[in-house]
Formats: C-alpha cells, structure tokens, sequence
C-alpha cells in the first residue's frame, strides 16, 4: 500500500459531455498518510 | 484549488501530529542519537504539565502523537499519560528501545486501543546493531517484539535508520517484520545530536542512497519512511510515496521534554526553538503564532537550487541535514544525489558549523564538533 | 431505500462511520479514521456541507440537491463520496 494515495486527476481537469459543455471536473477529496509526513519519529 | 501540498507547506492551524520526547533519560546510548539523550533534565514536564498539553492538542483536534526521548518507558507516570491521551481521543504511537517491555507490560499494552509501537533496531544481527546501539540492544529488542506478538498485541512497527552499515540489510529488515507481522519503517539518518559526530562514517554513500530509492520503488510497499526521503526523488521519474515536503513547523513539531517546540526532532537548536508550552498561551499560541514557524510558513527560496532542474522533486532536501553540517539552509543537502552537496560541504567550515545546543549525553559519551567520533567497536 | 454495494452511490443512503473525526481546515476538513488510521482532505467546503448533511436525508441525490449542489458537479461528488465509502470514512447508514 502507498503512503499516499491519489486519486487520478489531478487539479481541475476540463473535459465536454456529450453536447460539448465544458465540465469542471474537480479533485474533491485526497488521501494522505497519518505515517507520512516528514519531520516525527 | 490549490495543490494540498501547497497548502499544506504555508502550514495549518493546529499540527496533523507531533512528536513528543516525554524525557531524555535513556537506557542506551546509541552513538547517533538525535536527541543525544541520556540523563533526565531536571527541568522535565511535571505529569500535570504534560496533561495539560494533551487537554490543548485534544481542543487543537490533532489525532494522534509520536512519543519517544530518550526513553519513553522510563518516566514512572508513561502509562498514566498513554491512558489520558487516549482517553482525551489522541491515538499513540510510542518509540522505543524495548527494555521495559516485559511479559506483563506487552499484555497491558495489548489491551489498549489507538496505541501503536515502534521497536528501533539499525541490523539485522547482533553485531550491526549493537555496534550503533549498544551492546545487549539487539537482543532486548527481539525480547520485546517476542513478549508483544506473545501477548496478542498485533501489527507493530519496527524502525530502522539507515546507515552504511545496514543498508545491504534491507530484505532482511523486511523479512524480520514479516516474521512478526510487523510493518517496517526505514529512515534517514540526520546529523542531529549525536549524529554530528558519526555522521560522516555512518551517512549513506552516494551509490547506497541509488540503492535505497531502487528498493523502495520495487520493494517498498507498505514499507514506511515517514517521508524522509524525499530528497533522492531527484534520481528518478517516479517520485517516493509521500508528502514529500519538509512538515516542520507547517504540519508537524517537536515538544521536547521540558516543554521547548521545535520545528522537528532534528532540529533540537535554539536556531529551531519557536518557544514554549510554559509560555502565556501554551502550545497553541506556539503554533499559531511564533515567529519561527510564520517564516517557515512563508513560501521558501530556492536559493543555490534554483537553477538546478531537480528542485521540484527534491525541494532542496533536509533542513536539519544542511544545518548541522554548517551548509545554508538556502543551499543543497549535504547528500544531494545531484553531487552538489559535496563542495558546499568542503566550503562549509568549523566556523559554519553550529555548536551543539543541548547535550544530555552521560559522562564519556559528549557531543562535540571537534570530539573524535566514538563508536561502539564491533567483535 | 436502497443499501446494496451494487446500486448507484446516489440513491445510497450514506453516514460518517462514529470513528471518524471530521476537524475544520480554511480551505475544508481533515478526516481521519481512528480505526483504520486513514487521514483525508476534503478540500472544498462543498463537499464537507454535503457529508455533515448526509444524516439529514435518504439519499446522496436528495443531500445533493438541498446542499444546492449544480447538477453539473455531481459526478466529483460521487467519486469523492466514493472514495470515501472505500475508505470506510462513510458507510451505509442503518435505521
């Protein structure tokens, strides 16, 4: 298992439905490692 | 919405975790000791002190703390401050040489919930560790990681800092945790503490430090390296799993035993202090407030790393690394994989160097700059 | 009301797992399971009003819609409120 685990978009990825609207596709939540951040024992 | 890392480095209201060394008394010795503990401050936290700081960080929501020292065990009121942490809802996670873990203790541990363990071993025979920790130490470590898997205790964690030394070791640390069904976590050696002093022969080589990416990248899943290595993502595409950022002062901090916070356990220097729990205001103030960690929140500089193309991936390396050994904080890491460190530490002098701040060292055992490194001599 | 892992997140009817602690951020909230020690950012205050309010409706859709989500947004919703289902952060709720 990775320490981080992101999901696959990254930032706000722009890409058209079916009629060809822009979709805001944001990135909403991110999961971080309790055990992964440098700077504890 | 900006990267979580970007916001993460300009620092958040209250730390994700911490570490806290409860004492600098220790049983042990171990010539790298980045608290250079051994003697117990006189002017340690009383138990009603180091309560009051977890009724703070309960209030500041952080959910879980990293206790070590010295060592942990040796303060009479250890279990009464384990059971008001994680009565106050802060999960623990204790370091530990494992002297004070016997039959009895393990299963007293075992039946406590958001408690996890971490044994430090640096071999994975008697006479690698022992040369770095101390005669006996290998073997009271096993005892422990025994007596814990005895008592039902479940997933514990073994923790190693790479040296030179060990670093061959690296599938037999992992086939060690596997025996016990304990999880492994390597680290990188800083030169804090009494690691100023054997740094130089214990550090990784450059060709080690190759070594230790490529076993992390193909072996090292649910490995841990409490993301400090972040500084060799420069030697490939494929960056370690982490953070990978500096946390101190922006995500995580060091309480020390008589109450001083720090940046991180590597940085036990007044350069590094940004005050004290027994200040007006206690801890929170210290971490929403002081001066030091409001810098460290400020976007940093690149500095001499700036025209390197490696800095994303790198961030210029460890604070603490670059401090002891006399480098500007703005300039590479004294183990940068680019080889730049090697002449800033050539231009680095006795002058740059800073003295060391605290020493709880016992007698015959002092850091100091100039000292002829000891080590512990192998059989 | 449908709870069966198969039916679509939106006509689930989801809650906080109790070991999970939801700790305000400026930009959102942190969540971290006590028992499975996971630790998540939700990084926009939106979807932090959308899983404080998941125990006052039968559906995801119906939280949605009186969090005054768009439309247009759902489909980040659902993959957050998904993933955070496979993190056991959320989980059906029962009763």
């Amino acid at each position: 298992m990775d320490e981080t685990t992101v999901a696959a978009e990254t930032e706000t990825d722009l890409s058209t439905d079916a009629t060809g609207t822009l979709l805001d596709e944001e990135l909403l939540v991110e999961e971080i490692s309790i055990d992964g951040m440098c700077g504890v024992y | 919405m900006t990267a979580l890392v970007e916001q993460l480095k300009a620092g958040l209201d209250a730390p994700i975790c911490l570490t806290w060394e409860l004492t600098y008394a220790c049983n042990l010795e171990c010539v790298h000791c980045l608290s250079s503990s051994g003697r117990r401050d006189p002017r340690e936290l009383s138990t009603d002190e180091a309560k009051a700081v977890l009724d703070e960080l309960h209030d500041l929501q952080v959910f879980y703390i990293n206790i070590g020292g010295g060592e942990p065990m040796i303060r009479r009121d250890f279990f009464e401050l384990l059971e008001y942490s994680i009565g106050r809802g802060i999960g623990v996670k204790f370091s530990t040489n494992g002297a004070f873990i016997d039959a009895e203790k393990a299963r007293r541990l075992a039946a406590m919930d958001y408690l996890d363990i971490q044994i430090s071993l640096d071999g994975t025979d008697a006479v690698t560790n022992d040369a770095v920790r101390g005669e006996g130490s290998y073997d009271t470590a096993i005892r422990a990681m025994n007596h814990l898997r005895d008592a039902g205790f479940g997933e514990f964690k073994i923790s190693v800092v790479v040296t030179r030394h060990n670093v061959d070791q690296l599938d037999e640390f992992k086939a060690l945790a596997d025996s016990f069904g304990a999880q492994l976590r390597i680290t990188r050696l800083r030169p804090s503490g009494r690691g100023a002093d054997s740094w130089h022969e214990l550090h990784p080589t450059n060709a080690q430090q190759r070594q230790i990416y490529d076993w992390l990248l193909a072996h090292g899943d649910n490995v841990l390296t409490g993301d400090s290595f972040f500084h060799l993502n420069a030697l490939g595409e494929e960056p370690l799993p982490g953070l990978n950022m500096c946390g101190a002062g922006r995500v995580v901090c060091l309480i020390d035993p008589i109450g001083d916070v720090y940046a991180c356990p590597f940085v036990i220097h007044d350069e590094f202090k940004a005050g004290s729990v027994r200040d007006a205001g206690g801890f929170a103030r210290v971490w929403k407030h002081s001066d030091l960690f409001a810098e460290l929140r400020e976007p940093q500089s690149a500095g001499a790393c700036a025209s390197c193309g490696s800095y994303d991936a790198c961030q210029g390396g460890c604070m603490a690394a670059k401090f002891f050994v006399g480098i500007p904080l703005d300039g590479p890491d004294p183990e940068c994989v680019g080889g730049h460190g090697e002449a800033a530490m050539l231009a680095a002098s006795a002058s740059t160097k800073p003295r060391p701040m605290m020493d709880h060292s016992k007698p015959g055992r002092v850091a100091t700059p100039d000292r002829v490194p000891v080590t512990i001599g192998r059989r | 009301m449908t709870t069966t892992a198969d039916a679509s997140l939106l006509e689930r009817c989801l809650a906080l797992h109790p070991q999970v602690a939801l700790r305000p951020e400026p930009f959102g909230a942190l969540a971290y399971h006590y028992g499975n020690r996971k630790l998540i950012f939700l990084k926009h205050p939106d979807v932090v009003r959308v899983v404080r309010s998941l125990d006052g409706h039968d559906t995801l859709s119906a939280t949605l819609r009186a969090c005054d989500i768009d439309e247009a947004r759902w489909p980040s919703f659902e993959r957050a409120l998904l993933s955070l289902t496979a993190s056991e952060m959320l989980h059906d709720r029962t009763g």
